[in-house]
C-alpha cells in the first residue's frame, strides 16, 4: 500500500487577527495620529502590505513622555502596589482572552509560524504580566531593600522577532515596579503592541502610564536621548546598544541593553545524539533564528561529530518551510528584504571562506522572504560565519577534542547570551555551565524561558537582566 | 407586589470538592449577631475531620505537583469569583458579625487573597537559594510544601480572618483541613461554593463546621497531618492541642493570645511556617 | 528457524552471554523524559489534508487488531467480533477489513472459522497473558495449544520480573524459544510499558525484543494502566528504525490500549511517518491494538463521506 501522506495547509483564520486598514500611536490614554510619516507594515510571508501605520514625530516623542511624567507623578507613583497589580493582573487575562487573535496578528506582521505565536508568544507573554503583577505589592521581598522606589519614566525600545513578547517584558516589570513607560515597537511589526494599547485600555489603565510610539530608528534616538526619560531600556543588535549607551554617557539616565549573541551549542561524545538533534533543531531553526540566544555555533566532540551531521541532516529535512498562518509551518518567513539580503550575504561568505555549505531540500515559496534551513559543516573560529550573528536559519559546525577546548571555543566571543550544553553526565554539566561566560546556559534543553528565570547576557551581549527577582532591578532606584 | 419567600440555604460540609452532611446527622443553629437564627450548619464529628484529612492527602500530590504559575492562576481565578460575589459576601458578613464595615471587610478579604496569588511563582526565588558551598559542589535549597495543614479558623473575624490563614497555605502547595469558626461558620460554607466553582482541586481545602473543641484535638493529634494552626483554638485548650501535635512532631503556626488585628498587612510567616526546605547537592566535574 | 541474532551485523556477541547482554542494553543512550514528551506532544500538532483524512482512516481501519481479551468470552462473542473484522461497516462495503482478530488460545478455532478466507488475520495472546508468571513449559503449551489451532500470529508477554531484576538473558531465551514455537506465525512482543515504568526501559526492553527475533513490539496487555502513549510508541518507532538502520530488517510496532479515537489514531499515524518513516504505514508493520475504536473510525470515516457528524447508532455493537 502506497503512502498518500500530506499535510494540510492547515490555514488559521486570517480574520480573526481584525487586521484595520491604519493603525494609530497610543498616547495619554488615546489613539492618536502622529506627525511622523506613516510606515506600511509588511507581510513578510506574501509580501503584501498589512496596513498604514502612523509615526511619532520629536514633537510626538515629547507629548508622549510628558503625558508619561503626568502619570507618573500624579497617579502610577503614589498607586498602592495592591491596585497597581490589580491593572496588571488584568492585562495578563485580557492578553489571555484575546489571545488567538494576538497569534494570529503577530504571525502576520512578522512571518513566524502560527504554532509558534499561538504556543509560545503570547502564552509566554501573559504570563509575564500575571508574574510581574504579583511583585508590585512585594517589592519589599525582593532583596533591594524595604521599599525601593521606582526610577520614573522609562523609555523603551524593542525589536521585530518578538514583537509582543519583547513588548511584555519591557512593560509588565516597569509598571510592576511603579514606572510609566514609552515603548517604540520596531519598524516592521508595530501591530501587536498597539493591540496591546488597545488591552490597556480595556483594563482601564491610567491614561499616561503605557504609550505606544510606532516609527523607525530616528523615534527610537529621540525617545532614548529625551531629557524626560529617566530609565532606558534596549533589545537590539549590538551595534546600535552601543550608540546608545554612548549617547546616554554622562546623562545620568539608568540603561540596560539586551543585545546580540552568537551562542555555542555544545554536544559531548556521550549526548544522546537524537536528543541533542533536537535540541540543536530548535536552537537555530525556532523562529527562523531570529533569537538573540539562538545556539548559532555547533560545537561538535570529533568522534561523534560525523554521524551527529548525518542525524541533523535527516531532521532538518523534515522542517516545512511556508505560510506562517498554516499550522503545518516548521519555518515561517524572514522578517523583511533586508534581513534576508544578509542572511544571504553571509552565507556566500560562508562558501568563499571556506565553509561546506548543505541546505535543506525543502521546498520553499515563491512568493514572501523565505531562506531554507542551511547547515555549514568544516567551520572554523575565525571564520565570519562563526564569529558573527547571521540571525537567520544558518548553523555554523565546528568540532572540538576535549571539554577544556569545548569551553575554550565556547568562550572565544566578545558575546555572552547563552550556551546549550549535551551530555548524559550530570558533573560535566555543572562543571561546563560554571565554565561559561555566559548570562543563560541551557543543559540538554534550550530555549527555554520563563518569566521566574532571569535573562541577559555577559559582555557585548548587554547587561541587566529581565525575569526573576534580578530583573526588577532594572526598574527601581537602587 | 407579593412579598416572596425566599429559597434558604442548607449549609453543609465542604469534603473533597463536594457537599456532604456529617456523617453524624448532626447540626445546630447559627445566629447573627443580634441572636437571630440564620441557618443550621453541620455540626461535623471526628470521623468527618477523619475523611476530610484523607481528601487532604488525596489532592496534595496532584497540588504540590503543579507549578508554581498554574497555582497562581487557580487562585487569581478564585479571586475573580469572589468580586463576583461581593453583594453576597458583603451580606453574609454583616449579619454574621453585626459590622457596618462589610464592604471594607470583603474587599480587603479578595485583595488579599490577590497578595497570596502574587506569591506562589516567587516562593522560591525569595526562600530558596544556591548554597556557595566550599568544595567542588552545586548545591541548592529549595522551599517544598509541607504536606496537609488542619487550620483553626479564627472566630471573630469569619471571612478576612478566614482567608489570611487559608490562602498561604494553599499558595505554597500545602492542602489543608479548615475547621470555621463555630459561631460564625457561614462565610466559610460560602467561601467553599466559591472553590467548588473554580478550578481549585476538590480536596485542597476542606471546610468542617461545629464545634471547634470537639473537632480540634482529632486533628492535633491525627498522624497523617504534618502542620497545625491553632489560631482559633480558645486559650484554654491552646496547650493541650500543642501537646498532642508533638505526638508526631507536628510544625506548628505561631499564634498567640486572642484574636490577631486581620487588617494589617501579612508578613510571610504564615507561608514560612508550612515550608520544609530541602537541600540538593551534586558533583561539579570534567 | 535461524539464530535470531547470527544473521545481524555484528550482534552476536551481544548475546552471547547476560553480561554481554546487559553492557549493550545499558550502553545504550538514555532516554529523556522532557524531551520525549515534548516531542510526542509537539507532532500530535500536525493536520491532515482532507482527502488524506479518509486515506488515514481507511490506513488505521487496515491497521486494526479487532480485540476480546475477557474471562467472560464465548464462540458467539468471537464469532461477532470475527464478522466485525470482515465488514466492519454494514452499509459500506468498500472499507477495508482489519487487520486481525485477537483473542484468548481457545478462541483461535472459532475466530479462525469466524474469519474464513477473508485474509483477516488470527492473533492470539500466549505465555501466560497477561501477567506472564509461569514457567517454561506452561508458556509454550499455550503458544502451541494456540498455532496448532490455526493462529497466524502470536502476541506474547515478557517476563517483566525478570526484566526488572535485571536478567535479560533469560528474558531474552525465553522470547528466542517462544518464536521457534511460533513456526510460521509471527510474533509479537508484549513489553507492558507501563509496568516497564522508565523510558530508558521501554528502549532497552525494545531491543531485547528486536535481538531475540520478534517481528513486532507491542507496547501493552491492555490489561494494565497506564497502557500505549504518544511518547512511549515514540520510542519504540525509533528501536525498529534504528534496527533497521543498523541490520537492514523491517520490524513492527503495536501500540494497544488505550486509543479510542480517529484523532488519537492518526496521531500515532503521524509519529509512525516521522519517527520511523513513510515504509512502516502498512499493517505489515503497524497495528492498533483496539476494540472500541474501530466503531470511532468508521464514525470518523461516515462523517468525512456524508458531511455531518454521525452517532454511535451508525455502528454496530458486536
Amino acid at each position: 500500500m502506497s503512502s498518500n501522506w500530506e499535510y494540510a495547509p492547515a490555514p488559521e483564520s486570517r480574520d480573526i487577527a481584525n487586521l484595520k486598514p491604519a493603525y494609530r500611536m497610543f498616547v495619554d490614554g488615546k489613539f492618536v495620529e502622529g506627525s511622523g510619516e506613516p510606515l506600511k507594515t509588511v507581510n513578510p510571508a506574501t509580501e503584501e502590505v498589512l496596513a498604514e501605520v502612523s509615526t511619532a514625530s520629536p514633537a510626538d516623542v515629547d507629548t508622549a513622555v510628558k503625558a508619561a511624567r503626568r502619570a507618573h507623578e500624579r497617579v502610577w507613583g503614589k498607586m498602592p502596589g495592591a491596585e497597581r497589580a490589580k491593572y496588571v493582573f488584568r492585562i495578563a487575562r485580557l492578553i489571555q482572552e484575546r489571545a488567538r487573535e494576538l497569534a494570529v496578528l503577530e504571525s502576520l506582521d512578522n512571518g513566524k509560524p502560527i504554532k509558534e505565536s499561538r504556543d509560545v508568544d503570547v502564552p509566554t507573554a501573559a504570563a509575564h504580566f500575571f508574574y510581574h503583577a504579583g511583585w508590585a505589592d512585594k517589592l519589599g521581598y525582593a532583596g533591594f531593600g524595604p521599599d525601593p522606589r521606582p526610577l520614573g519614566v522609562a523609555g523603551q525600545v524593542i525589536p521585530w522577532n518578538f514583537p509582543l513578547l519583547m513588548a511584555a517584558w519591557k512593560i509588565a516589570p516597569a509598571l510592576a515596579c511603579g514606572n510609566t513607560v514609552v515603548l517604540k515597537p520596531a519598524e516592521t511589526t508595530p501591530l501587536t503592541a498597539l493591540v496591546l494599547a488597545e488591552i490597556c485600555q480595556q483594563a482601564e489603565l491610567p491614561p499616561g502610564v503605557v504609550n505606544i510610539l510606532p516609527g523607525a530608528g530616528d523615534v527610537g534616538s529621540e525617545l532614548v536621548n529625551h531629557p524626560g526619560v529617566d530609565k532606558v531600556a534596549f533589545t537590539g543588535s549590538t551595534e546600535v546598544g552601543k550608540l546608545i549607551q554612548r549617547s546616554l554617557a554622562g546623562t545620568g539616565k539608568k540603561l540596560t541593553l539586551e543585545l546580540g549573541g552568537k551562542a555555542a551549542n555544545i554536544v559531548f561524545d556521550d549526548a544522546p545524539l537524537d536528543q541533542a538533534v533536537e535540541g540543536i533543531v530548535n536552537g537555530i531553526f525556532f523562529n527562523q533564528g531570529h533569537v538573540c540566544c539562538a545556539g548559532s555555533r555547533l560545537l561538535a566532540q570529533e568522534s561523534i561529530a560525523e554521524e551527529l551531521l548525518e542525524k541533523l541532516r535527516h531532521r532538518v529535512s523534515t522542517l516545512r518551510v511556508g505560510d506562517s498562518l498554516d499550522k503545518n509551518t516548521d519555518v515561517g518567513a524572514i522578517n523583511s528584504r533586508a534581513q534576508l539580503e544578509r542572511i544571504q550575504e553571509l552565507a556566500a561568505a560562508g562558501d568563499a571562506e571556506g565553509a561546506q555549505r548543505w541546505t535543506s531540500p525543502v521546498p520553499v515559496p515563491e512568493k514572501g522572504f523565505f531562506f531554507a534551513p542551511t547547515v555549514f559543516s568544516d567551520v572554523q573560529q575565525s571564520m565570519r560565519i562563526a564569529r558573527e550573528e547571521i540571525f537567520g536559519p544558518v548553523l555554523s559546525v565546528l568540532t572540538f577534542r576535549t571539554p577544556d577546548e569545548a569551553v575554550a571555543k565556547a568562550n572565544n566571543t566578545p558575546y555572552g547570551l547563552s550556551a546549550g550544553i549535551w551530555t548524559e553526565k550530570g558533573s560535566r554539566i555543572l562543571w561546563a555551565a560554571q565554565r561559561m561566560r555566559a548570562g543563560v546556559v541551557w543543559a540538554n534543553t534550550f530555549n527555554r524561558f520563563d518569566p521566574t528565570a532571569p535573562f541577559g547576557g555577559y559582555q557585548e551581549s548587554g547587561f541587566g537582566r529581565e525575569g526573576g527577582r534580578a530583573g526588577l532591578e532594572a526598574y527601581l532606584d537602587v | 407586589m407579593s412579598d416572596r419567600i425566599s429559597v434558604a440555604k442548607t449549609y453543609k460540609l465542604y469534603i473533597g470538592g463536594a457537599f456532604p452532611r456529617s456523617e453524624s446527622g448532626r447540626s445546630y443553629p447559627v445566629s447573627d449577631s443580634r441572636g437571630g437564627f440564620l441557618a443550621n450548619a453541620a455540626q461535623g464529628s471526628r470521623k468527618d475531620a477523619r475523611d476530610a484529612v484523607a481528601a487532604a492527602r488525596k489532592a496534595f500530590a496532584g497540588w504540590s505537583g503543579a507549578t508554581a504559575y498554574n497555582r497562581g492562576q487557580v487562585l487569581y481565578r478564585v479571586a475573580e469569583l469572589l468580586e463576583g460575589r461581593r453583594e453576597q459576601f458583603v451580606a453574609e458578613v454583616s449579619a454574621s458579625e453585626g459590622t457596618k464595615r462589610g464592604e471594607a471587610i470583603v474587599d480587603a478579604a479578595i485583595d488579599r487573597w490577590v497578595w497570596y496569588a502574587g506569591w506562589t511563582d516567587k516562593i522560591a526565588s525569595v526562600f530558596g537559594s544556591a548554597n556557595p558551598v566550599a568544595g567542588p559542589y552545586f548545591s541548592f535549597s529549595v522551599p517544598e510544601p509541607t504536606g496537609v495543614v488542619a487550620v483553626l479558623a479564627p472566630q471573630s473575624s469569619s471571612l478576612l480572618g478566614l482567608v489570611s490563614v487559608v490562602a498561604p497555605v494553599i499558595a505554597t502547595g500545602n492542602t489543608c483541613v479548615v475547621v470555621a469558626s463555630q459561631e460564625r461558620p457561614l462565610p466559610a460554607i460560602t467561601l467553599s461554593e466559591v472553590l467548588a466553582t473554580s478550578d481549585v482541586p476538590g480536596g485542597v481545602v476542606n471546610v468542617l463546621t461545629g464545634r471547634t473543641a470537639e473537632i480540634a484535638p482529632w486533628l492535633a493529634a491525627h498522624a497523617d497531618v504534618n502542620a497545625l494552626d491553632l489560631t482559633g483554638a480558645p486559650d484554654a485548650v491552646k496547650a493541650d492541642l500543642e501537646r498532642a501535635a508533638a505526638g508526631t512532631v507536628k510544625r506548628l503556626v505561631r499564634s498567640g493570645r486572642g484574636e490577631p488585628d486581620w487588617v494589617r498587612e501579612p508578613d510571610v510567616s504564615r507561608m514560612r511556617a508550612v515550608l520544609e526546605t530541602k537541600t540538593v547537592w551534586h558533583p561539579m566535574g570534567v | 528457524m535461524l539464530d535470531p541474532a547470527s544473521g545481524s551485523s555484528g550482534m552476536s556477541d551481544v548475546t552471547r552471554d547476560d553480561a554481554s547482554l546487559r553492557r549493550f542494553l545499558h550502553g545504550l543512550p538514555g532516554v529523556d523524559q522532557v524531551g520525549v514528551e515534548q516531542r510526542a506532544a509537539g507532532l500530535a500538532t500536525r493536520s491532515i489534508k482532507k482527502a488524506s483524512k479518509l486515506w488515514a482512516i481507511d490506513t488505521a481501519i487496515s491497521m486494526v487488531d479487532l480485540t476480546t481479551l475477557e474471562g467472560a468470552d464465548t464462540p458467539g462473542k468471537v464469532r461477532t467480533l470475527a464478522a466485525k473484522a470482515r465488514r466492519p461497516d454494514p452499509e459500506y462495503a468498500d472499507v477495508p477489513h482489519v487487520g486481525a482478530v485477537c483473542v484468548y488460545p481457545d478462541m483461535v478455532a472459532t475466530a479462525v472459522a469466524g474469519v474464513g478466507d477473508s485474509g483477516v488475520g488470527v492473533a492470539s495472546v500466549a505465555t501466560a497473558f497477561p501477567s506472564g508468571r509461569s514457567n517454561r513449559a506452561v508458556k509454550l503449551a499455550d503458544t502451541e495449544m494456540a498455532v496448532q489451532a490455526g493462529a497466524t500470529e502470536i502476541d506474547m508477554v515478557i517476563d517483566r520480573g525478570a526484566f526488572l531484576s535485571g536478567r535479560y538473558g533469560q528474558v531474552y531465551e525465553e522470547i528466542v524459544a517462544i518464536k521457534q514455537a511460533c513456526g510460521d506465525a509471527h510474533l509479537k512482543v508484549i513489553l507492558e510499558t507501563g509496568e516497564l515504568s522508565t523510558y530508558d526501559n521501554v528502549r532497552r526492553a525494545s531491543w531485547l525484543a528486536l535481538l531475540a527475533g520478534g517481528d513486532f513490539i507491542k507496547t501493552s496487555t491492555g490489561k494494565v494502566s497506564p497502557a500505549a502513549t504518544l511518547p512511549v510508541t515514540h520510542v519504540m518507532l525509533q528501536a525498529v528504525r534504528d534496527w533497521h538502520d543498523r541490520t537492514g530488517e523491517l520490524r513492527g510496532v503495536k501500540p494497544a490500549g488505550g486509543i479510542r479515537t480517529t484523532k488519537d489514531a492518526i496521531r500515532y499515524l503521524v509519529a509512525v511517518h516521522e519517527v520511523a518513516g513513510e515504509q512502516w504505514l502498512t499493517p505489515t508493520l503497524f497495528r492498533f491494538g483496539a476494540s472500541s475504536l474501530l466503531n470511532d473510525l468508521l464514525m470518523q470515516r461516515r462523517t468525512q463521506l456524508e458531511g455531518h457528524y454521525s452517532g454511535p447508532d451508525y455502528v454496530t455493537v458486536d
